[in-house]
């Protein structure tokens, strides 16, 4: 008995069998279904899955004007956001990795909004948005607060785009900051000595060596961007006109409460090629990179 | 000694001063104008309230529920994370240890799901959840965040495992210990500080997942902390004082949660992203 117990086989169920269990059922068979699902016209309820064959597919690229839309909000959102969150993020990590006394509290500080989840946050900028600002507005006359911040198409992809930076930056930040504690402390004095100043020293010394954090970060805030949910569901609603609706928003509106089950599943896999491909760059480009160093 | 450090760097740590003041000012109104009536909130949201008003938390704390709120969350989060980490850990403990080609196979896929986003598995995933009853059932949700969870900790503890020395195992078995009391006497303590990462990351993103919820728990008293703030929303928008004292409630405990652990949080975010 004990010897079958511990036998080989016997260890492999007992260690992989929960997670082989649970990776079959969470993640291939709906990964799979999904694929399936993408080629029919199921409304959710029914036990039918008329088969449709491309036609979704067809439908998505040529008559689907909301989920170009969207798309096309999701793209123009990603790129801002990540420049923002790479910069702002890249130059707080630069200064508090000088050897300011109050670097520990001021990184736990700027990291704050990362830990709240997006629905809540997103409630308290639109409380910031509708009221805050008005009254900031009233007090200082700055026109930048009297903006109808919610309400304009232009001003909506902003108000997004500022409370993603305000929640990312911190995580981000915090990447940068391990990442800049991996450079030699004598590399930078070495060129310092040699007359570079400082923004040759961070060009030429800081930028290269921090190359690495700099691929993974931007790889981060991409896909992170690329998925937004909470926020535009619960700042904006994907408003106004739906212009600020994102492509994950757009599929689970499909889905959930169109009931187009079929639709919502072939955006799905839409949306996955894109993840992947996004997934793949950020992949060659670290091996490269690797190769290389 | 002190005079240069004041010269360097005390204007740059007065600059970061200043922007944090204006990062976290957003907390800072929500914070002050939740104790406001609603009329002094919009007559001036910037001042601090000129008397408390206690009763906006205790209508927040009961208009929607919060109480089942919490506790629904509070199971969820607890038992959703511990049980990621304890699966992922005996998985990714066997696939470094004994190196076949079906546990090649099975890390190579955890790591391609780490470009499988939730919207492509969320619609087929509620078919499935309805075979085993896992809609509007708190164990169900728990279930399905163990599947969305355990691929991402495998890799986590894949390259922490890798890591430990053999040689502990092979003199724990030569006195004569069992595989899975090596693993657990001698592996598994050594996996403490991953362990404690993989548990953290994964109780603030089940604790502020939104999505999951929403359209696995949609009857009344089933539903977390998330689901209570936005339905709360979609009921009342325009009620500010109760609002912002909800945001508050629901916000302040992972807020201080971070605090007291900040140092774990941040390290494990990092340890995570290296590997990854």
């Amino acid at each position: 008995m004990n010897r079958v117990w511990s036998s080989s086989i016997m260890q492999q169920i007992v260690f992989m069998g929960p997670f082989v269990v649970l990776f079959i059922l969470i993640t291939a068979i709906p990964f799979t279904f999904g694929i399936y699902y993408s080629f029919t016209d199921w409304n959710g309820l029914s036990d039918k899955l008329p088969w449709v064959g491309i036609d979704n597919y067809k439908f998505i690229f040529t008559n689907d004007t909301a989920f170009i839309h969207s798309l096309w909000f999701t793209i123009r959102f990603t790129i801002v956001s990540v420049i923002l969150c790479n910069v702002i993020g890249f130059a707080i990590a630069y200064f508090l990795s000088k050897p300011l006394k109050s670097r520990n509290v001021l990184r736990t500080l700027f990291f704050m909004p990362n830990v709240i989840g997006g629905i809540i946050l997103g409630f308290i900028w639109l409380f910031i948005y509708t009221q805050g600002f008005s009254t900031i507005g009233e007090y200082t006359g700055i026109a930048f607060f009297n903006l109808p911040w919610l309400a304009t198409e232009a001003t909506a992809f902003w108000a997004l785009v500022i409370v993603f930076v305000w929640q990312g930056v911190g995580y981000i930040m915090v990447y940068y900051i391990a990442g800049l504690a991996n450079v030699p402390r004598d590399l930078i004095e070495a060129a310092t000595i040699d007359g570079a100043n400082t923004s040759q020293v961070l060009r030429n010394v800081i930028f290269p060596m921090v190359m690495p954090s700099i691929t993974v970060c931007i790889f981060i805030s991409t896909v992170a961007s690329f998925k937004s949910f909470d926020l535009n569901y619960s700042l904006t609603k994907g408003g106004p006109f739906l212009s600020t609706e994102s492509v994950a928003m757009n599929i689970y509106t499909e889905a959930f409460a169109k009931n187009n089950m079929g639709l919502g599943a072939a955006k799905a896999i839409v949306f996955f090629f894109i993840v992947m491909i996004i997934s793949i760059i950020q992949v060659s480009l670290t091996k490269k990179r690797e190769v290389q160093v | 000694m002190n005079n240069t450090y004041f010269r360097k760097y005390a204007l740059i740590e007065l600059v970061l001063f200043l922007t944090l003041v204006l990062f976290l000012s957003p907390f800072y109104l929500v914070l002050a104008n939740s104790f406001k009536t609603f009329a002094e909130i919009t007559q001036n949201a910037a001042t601090l309230p000129s008397i408390i008003h206690w009763e906006n938390y205790s209508i927040a704390w009961k208009s929607i529920n919060l109480p089942i709120a919490f506790r629904n969350t509070i199971v969820i989060t607890l038992l959703g994370s511990i049980g990621i980490a304890l699966i992922s850990a005996m998985a990714s403990y066997r696939i470094v240890r004994y190196d076949s080609r079906a546990n090649r196979l099975l890390f190579g896929m955890c790591i391609a799901s780490m470009a499988v986003p939730f919207q492509a598995v969320m619609i087929p995933l509620i078919k499935v959840a309805k075979w085993f009853q896992f809609m509007n059932n708190i164990q169900g949700i728990i279930v399905v965040y163990w599947g969305l969870g355990v691929s991402f900790a495998v890799i986590l503890f894949h390259g922490f495992i890798k890591s430990i020395p053999i040689e502990l195992e092979e003199s724990a078995r030569m006195d004569g210990c069992g595989p899975y009391r090596v693993y657990w006497k001698v592996v598994f303590p050594l996996l403490k500080p991953m362990v404690v990462t993989v548990i953290l990351i994964n109780s603030f993103s089940i604790w502020n997942d939104f999505l999951l919820p929403k359209i696995m728990l949609q009857k009344p008293g089933f539903g977390t902390v998330q689901l209570a703030v936005s339905t709360f929303f979609g009921e009342m928008e325009k009620d500010w004082n109760t609002a912002l004292a909800a945001l508050v409630i629901t916000s302040a405990p992972l807020l201080v949660l971070f605090l007291f652990l900040q140092r774990y949080i941040i390290d494990g975010i990092t340890a995570g992203a290296v590997k990854g």
